[in-house]
């Protein structure tokens, strides 16, 4: 995000007068509403405002907000995003992106943008399909997901976008799902971070890969499934209603996180961990824990800015220039040169 | 700086022009060498063209044939436009670059070998039975061999190297020889050496000595060799500021001028890639010009990045090399569909794939002018030298801010790593073209951000821009509103609009480089391929013949006389690197008859090989072609009979 002046906004002010052509129930939808909904909370100005997207449904997304936005070309949204963001800082990015655009065909960018650390808002919606090309699977479908490419099931192991994020140098992780009332919660905390912030979104495609995040995703027994992180607060999930109020221990010796009752709400007793979200160690074990033995970590995983990609170019170029000649007649007479005098005809 | 009177000098040793070769291992330092004896040719005022030669491996093993590399330069006291057909002097300095090299050396040329590298084992690696400098198979050449190693050796032994250190400086003993033979001063080579080693002055000192001790060898050698000392005059030239440029140094150049004369800041995205990266590199220096330098993760990146600040509001612009080039299509495309100015230079070298990275070719025009998916035409213009490369890249950003549009430059392998001298221009002499940005509408008037002015071009909005937000994107798009429409009508109006907005193009009126405006034959080129083509007509212009050389630059949209131009001839002939892909162009917009020439060896065009061509075509039985029905057609390489 960036430092500007705060404008007033309605959700209504950032709806363009395109229909939107996502499926009816798509995960999408949810997203976009969301999104239309924290913009006016972060006091976001559609002028200074632009969504880069690259191909599939959610590279749509530019053309259903009323700022700036570019849809390009399948996999790149990172690269025009970090050419916009070097040309004018000032400008407030958000990318939007999904699991084959950000992670099969743009793989590479989605590394460099991180590892540079562009700032930027990230949002991967994660569908674990290929769905505008109706239906093959992605990169990051589970083994044996039976697709019209893969009729006998895949085979390849599936890629973990907020542990990619992680190593590619994120300083930013977070996780949120499309239909959740806390993802405005985790895109503030993304806008609020300076710097590359990588926000991944369990996205329902009720066409082609309908409720496959249900385990944890849906609402009936959530609470046993979602571990909402907050910097500062105890690792808890449950309730005592839905079969116990839980939490994660840090067992130092294993270096392993382990489930622990959580009994009377004495969290400290039952050694439950804090979240420290500067805590890239703890932060790599969080994105990596196995679902179904334990929940699945939602929320701001990371969140440890350093300084930006674009200021270290324009810090860089302030310093390389002060002081110089800048007249072209100087530059194009630089180097070892001479003096012809006199006159004379030029043959051949 | 040097200054010097245009007056040639009275001297009977005159020679008007001289062709010179340095060749070595890659590790000898050949191109340095090269680079240095060129600057002091500029300074003593001779016009110059150079052709460096090297392999695309960085330090191929010692002493191969592979690993030679060469630096030729051919420089006079009259109007050099070629690097030469074959040298007058070779400077060898291993076996290997004496075999590479001789077959390209004129009859009775001079031969300059260091005998200390003769040794059993680099004949060897060249593959000689016999070392060639005693068997006598050189005797159709003067030759000049002696211990070069061991004298540089003894010349730096005072300042303690080891021998592999020392060995180093035989580049600058040679330089100091060739400085000797063309009778130029020394001190500026000291003074470059003096500011290249400023942190380890008896380096500096070493190579010093190295040069100083080559120089004093001529002196000696004169005495009683084949080595005498060449004068040659100054050329006589148009009073001015002259320094001498390579392609590369052109193209950066003429980039930043082009942004100043479009008043907008320049982003260049860029990855490293043979041999176009000189032009990142320079740029990367010139950030105080408002330059801001992008190396990207690829090729595609550093399109889309490019794409991505013009679409912020600077001058995007990105270069490569045909198997880049080819990566960023699809980018190329996309800013053809959102209408974003954007300068894609291509630097093509030897394809297809990797091809011949060191090496040059013009064989991209295809593809910079079909080369995309759906129809998608973007203006192309193309650099004929090193110097005019400047000019072309000012003009590739007016047409890219004017007409919103990517635009593609083509220059090539030869001419981003030939030098020639360069009038310093005038930048005041350029008319500014300061691009515009739509900031607002007068009250009540609806914003369409496809909405054209009479040249065809949509507005450049600035995201940032109050009241004016909107959705750019690859697909199709309303032809007024820019929002998406598939529809059938809108898409053939669309089509049709960015076909007709790059035609309509303003370009320049063809003119005729070389010879009268209608006449038998008229050669037509375009590229690096300008200097040898204007010898070789001029040669037969000379002759009596009604031979024109007419050198186009804008490639497409074509000038719109080029065609009625050529029918004022009776025959077309167009000597290409490659197979004829801008024959292929012009029989296609004109239905002309043009006899293609094609060369692809990597190498430029010789003069002589365009003479003998344009002969031929001149003999009445030929008929304007090469050769006639009659001529047995050469047999390909490896087919047996």
């Amino acid at each position: 995000m960036n430092e500007m002046s705060k404008i007033e906004t309605t959700l209504k002010d950032w709806e363009t007068d395109q229909e939107v052509r996502w499926c009816p129930g798509c995960g999408d939808y949810a997203i976009l509403k969301a999104v239309q909904r924290t913009l006016p909370q972060l006091g976001a100005d559609p002028k200074n405002t632009v969504f880069v997207s690259g191909i599939g449904c959610s590279s749509r997304f530019p053309y259903y907000m009323e700022s700036y936005g570019f849809h390009t070309i399948h996999g790149r949204a990172p690269a025009f995003a970090t050419g916009i963001k070097l040309a004018n800082p000032d400008l407030d990015v958000w990318l939007v992106t999904g699991d084959g655009d950000g992670l099969s065909i743009g793989g590479n960018h989605m590394m460099h943008v991180l590892r540079r650390n562009v700032n930027m808002q990230i949002m991967l919606f994660n569908n674990e399909i290929y769905g505008l090309t109706k239906g093959q699977y992605s990169p990051t479908s589970r083994e044996h997901t039976r697709t019209p490419s893969t009729p006998l099931g895949s085979v390849d192991h599936p890629a973990n976008p907020c542990a990619f994020a992680l190593g590619s140098g994120a300083r930013f992780v977070g996780r949120g799902i499309d239909v959740s009332k806390n993802l405005p919660d985790v895109l503030t905390a993304a806008h609020a971070h300076q710097g590359a912030a990588f926000i991944e979104i369990f996205q329902n495609c009720i066409v082609y890969n309908k409720d496959v995040f249900d385990d944890f995703a849906k609402p009936k027994g959530a609470e046993q499934q979602q571990l909402w992180l907050a910097h500062g607060e105890p690792m808890l999930f449950g309730s005592e209603k839905t079969g116990g109020v839980k939490g994660l221990r840090l067992n130092t010796q294993a270096f392993a996180f382990e489930v622990v009752d959580v009994a009377d709400g004495d969290w400290q007793a039952a050694g439950v961990q804090v979240h420290d979200a500067t805590n890239r160690m703890i932060a790599h074990m969080l994105v990596e824990l196995p679902f179904g033995e334990f929940p699945m970590p939602l929320g701001v995983i990371y969140d440890d800015p350093a300084p930006t990609y674009e200021a270290a170019v324009h810090a860089e170029k302030e310093r390389a220039s002060a002081g110089k000649d800048t007249s072209l007649a100087h530059l194009l007479a630089k180097g070892q040169t001479w003096t012809v005098s006199g006159t004379a005809s030029d043959p051949v | 700086m040097a200054t010097q009177t245009a007056e040639a000098q009275p001297d009977t040793q005159v020679q008007d022009s001289m062709v010179v070769r340095f060749a070595g291992d890659s590790g000898d330092g050949m191109q340095l060498t090269g680079g240095q004896f060129t600057l002091s040719t500029a300074l003593a005022g001779n016009d110059l063209a150079t052709f460096p030669d090297f392999p695309a491996e960085i330090r191929a093993p010692q002493g191969t044939l592979f690993g030679v590399s060469a630096f030729q330069i051919n420089f006079g006291s009259r109007q050099i436009n070629t690097a030469g057909d074959a040298p007058d002097v070779l400077v060898a300095m291993n076996p290997a670059a004496l075999k590479v090299n001789l077959a390209s050396l004129k009859p009775g040329g001079l031969i300059i070998a260091d005998s200390g590298a003769f040794t059993k084992r680099n004949l060897e690696k060249a593959h000689y039975d016999a070392n060639p400098l005693e068997d006598g198979s050189l005797a159709k050449f003067d030759l000049l061999a002696f211990d070069i190693s061991e004298r540089t050796i003894e010349a730096v032994k005072p300042f303690g190297l080891g021998n592999k250190d020392a060995l180093r400086s035989k580049n600058m003993w040679t330089l100091g020889l060739a400085l000797w033979m063309f009778d130029r001063p020394r001190e500026p080579l000291h003074e470059w050496l003096k500011d290249k080693f400023k942190k380890k002055p008896d380096i500096a000192d070493a190579n010093i000595a190295a040069l100083d001790a080559g120089h004093a060898y001529g002196e000696t050698a004169e005495l009683s060799g084949p080595l005498k000392q060449v004068h040659m005059p100054a050329r006589p030239v148009e009073p001015g500021l002259y320094r001498t440029i390579t392609g590369a140094e052109s193209v950066s150049l003429g980039l930043v001028a082009g942004a100043q004369l479009a008043e907008l800041p320049m982003f260049f995205g860029g990855y490293p890639i043979t041999p176009a990266s000189a032009i990142l590199h320079h740029l990367a220096r010139l950030k105080e010009f408002d330059v801001t330098t992008f190396q990207a993760e690829d090729e595609i990146a550093a399109i889309c990045a490019a794409i991505g600040a013009s679409y912020a509001g600077q001058l995007g612009v990105t270069s490569s090399s045909g198997p880049g080039i080819a990566l960023k299509t699809e980018a190329m495309g996309l800013g053809i569909m959102v209408e974003l100015p954007l300068v894609i230079v291509n630097s093509q070298r030897g394809g297809p794939s990797t091809g011949l990275p060191t090496k040059t070719e013009q064989s991209d025009l295809y593809q910079a002018v079909y080369g995309r998916n759906g129809d998608a035409p973007l203006p192309v213009i193309a650099a004929r030298s090193p110097a005019d490369a400047f000019d072309v890249a000012i003009e590739a950003c007016r047409i890219a801010t004017q007409y919103m549009t990517p635009v593609m430059l083509l220059t090539d392998g030869y001419i981003a790593n030939a030098a020639e001298p360069w009038k310093v221009p005038d930048p005041s002499a350029y008319e500014p073209f300061p691009a515009t940005f739509l900031e607002g509408l007068p009250e009540g008037e609806e914003f369409l951000p496809y909405k054209r002015d009479a040249k065809g071009a949509r507005p450049w909005v600035k995201p940032g821009t109050p009241g004016l937000m909107h959705r750019v994107g690859g697909i199709e798009k309303h032809e007024t509103t820019g929002n998406i429409d598939y529809s059938p009508a809108n898409h053939q109006r669309m089509t049709e609009l960015r076909r007709d907005k790059i035609a309509g193009i303003d370009v320049p009126d063809q003119e005729v480089s070389w010879g009268e405006d209608t006449g038998d034959l008229v050669v037509v080129g375009w590229g690096s391929t300008y200097g040898p083509i204007k010898q070789a007509v001029n040669r037969w212009i000379e002759k009596g013949a009604k031979v024109s050389h007419v050198h186009v630059r804008h490639i497409w949209p074509l000038p719109k006389n080029l065609g009625e131009l050529l029918s004022g001839f009776k025959h077309v002939l167009m000597p290409e690197m490659n197979t004829g892909q801008f024959k292929t162009l012009l029989r296609d917009q004109y239905l002309i008859d043009a006899e293609s020439l094609t060369k692809t060896s990597g190498q430029p065009f010789q003069i002589a090989e365009l003479e003998e061509a344009i002969g031929r075509c001149l003999d009445e039985k030929c008929g304007g072609r090469i050769r006639t029905n009659d001529d047995q057609l050469p047999n390909p390489v490896g087919v047996e009979q």
